[in-house]
């Protein structure tokens, strides 16, 4: 088994501009992804959301300033951290994740 | 050394490669020892068939070296083994050293699938994907492979290394994937497969040797997964479609090298043999369901090849599965090939419209045969001017010395 973090990649317009059902099924959603990871046999280790972009603050070469590392269309919104047995499984637990204003992103953890 | 030696040494390398580098992998564990045991293995081969004569069965006798070469390697060095996570075969277990028999084949099999499936795993880029299957699956040399797709060697050996460490690093599996994933997958082995025989059919000029050689790699790829895949309708849909065009190879360039189109090719030097063999596998690829886009391209390929001439071909039904062909591939490629068909059913001034939505839409954008197409309907229409522009932009974009050649040809018939 090994560690894969999945990435959320979404327009946050879409979610201002959702209307409360719309939202609740997004949630919906993300409680069911839990269930689905295990029956895959994959392990869901952690995940959160995250709030807007509007609250990041970003330090390099310690300056600091106000938003995200990277301005993008498609800000990124949330993660999951899952273990797999391999790349497949941990890109069909990535086909299921909950991203529908954009999509996600399947990278492995480094092991030293 | 007998010339036989090295040609059997060479007939190995390109018959039995795959076969003996799967099954060498299953043993080593890790693909870059087991490229390196079997490369050993050819080597070792020219000295010991000249001595003692070349077996009966190279493979088996290839793999027998290789596989010891990989346990040896094992041995001395155990350490490297916690670091070649690149091939996990699913049993786990280091195999004893087996007699490689007739017994075996069905295992052989699989391992040669499971090679080319994970070559072209979808995590790999589609340049990849052709690169390391050029390399794994057909054995070429990293500066074959780089004569052929007109990069550096460096650059070959560049794309190859990265295209391991991602199999490595994110653990792409080495299996043939599940039921459910399999007509997907499969169609991305026929996307390398396929390109890999455009690549050696369309472009003259580079190092020729290696561009037939290509083909031939395509072709026998095909046959090789055709063989582990019998009931795969789309495989028949590639190799037939493969033996159709090729079947034109003689005709493609005139006696001074000028690229010759369909329309002027000599219809009488087509392989008529592959042609037949074609055919029958396209019945075989449309039958028992809805055909898959290899199936219809190679349907269309028959309709060309059983046509006395160019103005003789069915083109009404070559239409109607281009149809077919946009519906299951909806590429603004296939539509633009779609327009040339068009054209020959319902005149050069309907596909011109269907055209200039290609061109609004903007995908084609910097695409050579938009308007290399666009140029020669305008032409058709006697819109001279028009036509002369269009074959200026087509020439803005093509790089191919032949094909620069006959747009300038066409550009200087319409100036």
């Amino acid at each position: 088994m090994a560690q894969y973090l999945i990435l959320i990649y979404e327009t946050e317009e879409s979610y201002a501009k959702a209307t409360e059902a719309e939202l609740n099924a997004v949630m919906a959603a993300h409680n069911r992804f839990a269930e689905q990871v295990a029956e895959l046999g994959a392990t869901m280790v952690g995940g959160n959301a995250l709030q807007p972009t509007m609250t990041a603050t970003t330090i390099r070469s310690d300056i600091v300033t106000d938003g995200p590392f990277v301005e993008t269309k498609e800000a990124l919104g949330g993660y999951y951290l899952i273990e797999a047995a391999d790349l497949d499984q941990a890109l069909a637990v990535g086909k299921l994740c909950p991203a529908p204003y954009g999509g996600v992103e399947v990278r492995p953890i480094m092991t030293f | 050394m007998t010339r036989d030696v090295r040609e059997a040494v060479a007939e190995a390398h390109r018959r039995e490669w795959a076969f003996v580098l799967a099954a060498t992998a299953r043993v080593a564990g890790d693909i870059d020892l087991a490229e390196e045991c079997v490369q050993d293995a050819y080597v070792s081969a020219l000295d010991a068939w000249a001595r003692d004569g070349v077996p009966a069965n190279t493979g088996a006798w290839l793999t027998v070296a290789a596989r010891r070469r990989a346990i040896d390697a094992h041995r001395r060095d155990r350490t490297l083994r916690t670091k070649l996570p690149l091939l996990i075969p699913p049993d786990g277990d280091q195999e004893p050293e087996p007699e490689l028999d007739e017994q075996e084949p069905s295992v052989i099999a699989d391992d040669r699938l499971r090679l080319v499936f994970t070559c072209c795993h979808p995590a790999l880029a589609r340049e990849a994907q052709v690169a390391l299957t050029l390399r794994l699956v057909c054995g070429l040399t990293t500066e074959e492979i780089a004569q052929a797709f007109l990069v550096s060697e460096a650059t070959m050996a560049a794309r190859v290394t990265r295209a391991k460490k991602k199999i490595s690093a994110a653990r792409v599996p080495y299996r043939v994937p599940a039921e459910a994933d399999l007509p997907e997958r499969l169609d991305a082995v026929l996307t390398v497969v396929h390109l890999l025989f455009t690549t050696g059919h369309t472009a003259p000029g580079g190092t020729d040797l290696i561009r037939a050689d290509l083909v031939d790699r395509a072709v026998q790829l095909t046959l090789m997964l055709q063989q582990l895949m019998p009931d795969e309708r789309e495989v028949r849909g590639l190799l037939a479609l493969l033996l159709l065009t090729d079947a034109r190879r003689a005709t493609r360039t005139a006696p001074d090298g000028r690229m010759l189109l369909l329309e002027e090719q000599d219809r009488s030097r087509w392989d008529r043999d592959a042609i037949a063999e074609g055919q029958r596998l396209v019945m075989s690829a449309l039958r028992g369901g809805q055909p898959g886009r290899f199936a219809l391209q190679a349907a269309i390929a028959a309709l060309h090849a059983e046509a006395p001439s160019y103005g003789e071909t069915d083109w009404l039904q070559v239409l109607r599965l281009y149809d077919e062909l946009v519906r299951v591939w909806p590429s603004p490629v296939v539509v633009l090939n779609r327009t040339v068909a068009l054209s020959m059913v319902d005149g050069p001034a309907a596909a011109l419209a269907e055209v200039a939505l290609l061109e609004d839409d903007g995908r084609l954008a910097g695409y050579r045969y938009l308007y290399a197409t666009k140029a020669d309907l305008l032409n058709r229409l006697g819109q001279r001017a028009d036509a002369a522009k269009a074959y200026r932009e087509a020439l803005a974009v093509t790089a191919n010395a032949q094909e620069r050649d006959f747009l300038t040809r066409r550009l200087s018939e319409v100036s």
